[in-house]
């Protein structure tokens, strides 16, 4: 079987603190990211899909098609935003584990919907340091 | 059982074409990629195997890369992969494609105290596709 993966970056603010906990709560759980001004990460996104390669294009899928759904998807969405902002995270505090089941919630259908390729995993780097993948059991 | 992985850069031009296309059908179906044109290609190769008691090593490194130096390097560096290799004459090297390629050059190849895992062919930093034994996830 044939993954295909690429990756994308997009630059977006957050803060880690619940509306339910108080401050001094969130500053035990979360630390420095809890700082209600918020903070910043340039994050890498690695999208991965699996699928039978296509006999004409020799592909699993259109490199393009990819690019243009992650794109409108993902970077324009979160890209250069607060993400604590979004209706995602309304109920969800956005750790990187939250946005990387976010994105692959956010990818999963439409991506189904255009070929034969299917969402296997999708990875969040939210630094150099760390990384976080989320995939659904089969 | 362990893995142990080796990496190989080799730097290679091809194009997506097939022969009983003309140089217009080549065109609009493949775009920019219908011209010659190059990567710096990185294969990183992983296979499984039980760490012999005695050596305390999956198997010798050198033996493999022996494998990749013979089976990939020779037969594939500063090459073209339309014109150099015969794998090529009826199907577009696409990563896909040519990942499976290497693929069944390096399965016959390896010694046997050791099976493949894993190929990872990188056309580039933020692209890759990945040939994955089955029942098994990366």
């Amino acid at each position: 079987m044939i993954e295909l993966t690429r990756c994308y970056r997009f630059p977006a603010a957050h803060v880690l603190a619940r509306d339910d906990f108080s401050d001094a709560e969130n500053q035990r759980h979360y630390g420095k990211c809890a700082n209600p001004g918020g903070h910043g990460h340039n994050y890498g996104v690695e999208v991965t899909v699996r699928g039978p390669v296509d006999a004409g294009t020799g592909e699993v899928m259109g490199r393009r098609q990819l690019d243009e759904l992650v794109a409108e998807r993902v970077v324009a969405r979160f890209g250069h935003r607060l993400l604590n902002d979004d209706p995602l995270f309304e109920e969800r505090v956005p750790t990187a584990e939250n946005i990387a089941r976010a994105i692959h919630g956010e990818l999963k259908a439409p991506l189904a919907a255009v070929g034969t390729a299917r969402l296997v995993r999708v990875r969040v780097h939210e630094t150099r340091k760390n990384s976080f993948g989320y995939e659904e059991m089969s | 059982m362990v893995t142990l992985s080796r990496a190989v850069e080799f730097s290679t031009s091809l194009r997506y074409a097939l022969p009983d296309l003309s140089e217009a059908e080549n065109l609009a179906r493949y775009g920019d990629r219908a011209r010659q044109h190059g990567h710096n290609y990185r294969l990183e190769l992983t296979v499984r195997g039980e760490v012999d008691p005695v050596t305390g090593m999956v198997t010798d490194l050198k033996d493999i890369q022996d494998v990749l130096d013979r089976e990939v390097m020779d037969r594939f560096d500063h090459r073209d992969l339309n014109c150099d290799t015969p794998y090529f004459e009826k199907l577009v090297p696409t990563p896909e494609n040519f990942v499976r390629v290497l693929r069944e050059l390096l399965v016959e190849a390896l010694p046997p105290a050791v099976r493949l895992a894993r190929l990872r062919l990188q056309p580039d930093a933020d692209s890759w596709v990945e040939w994955v034994e089955p029942g098994q996830t990366p």
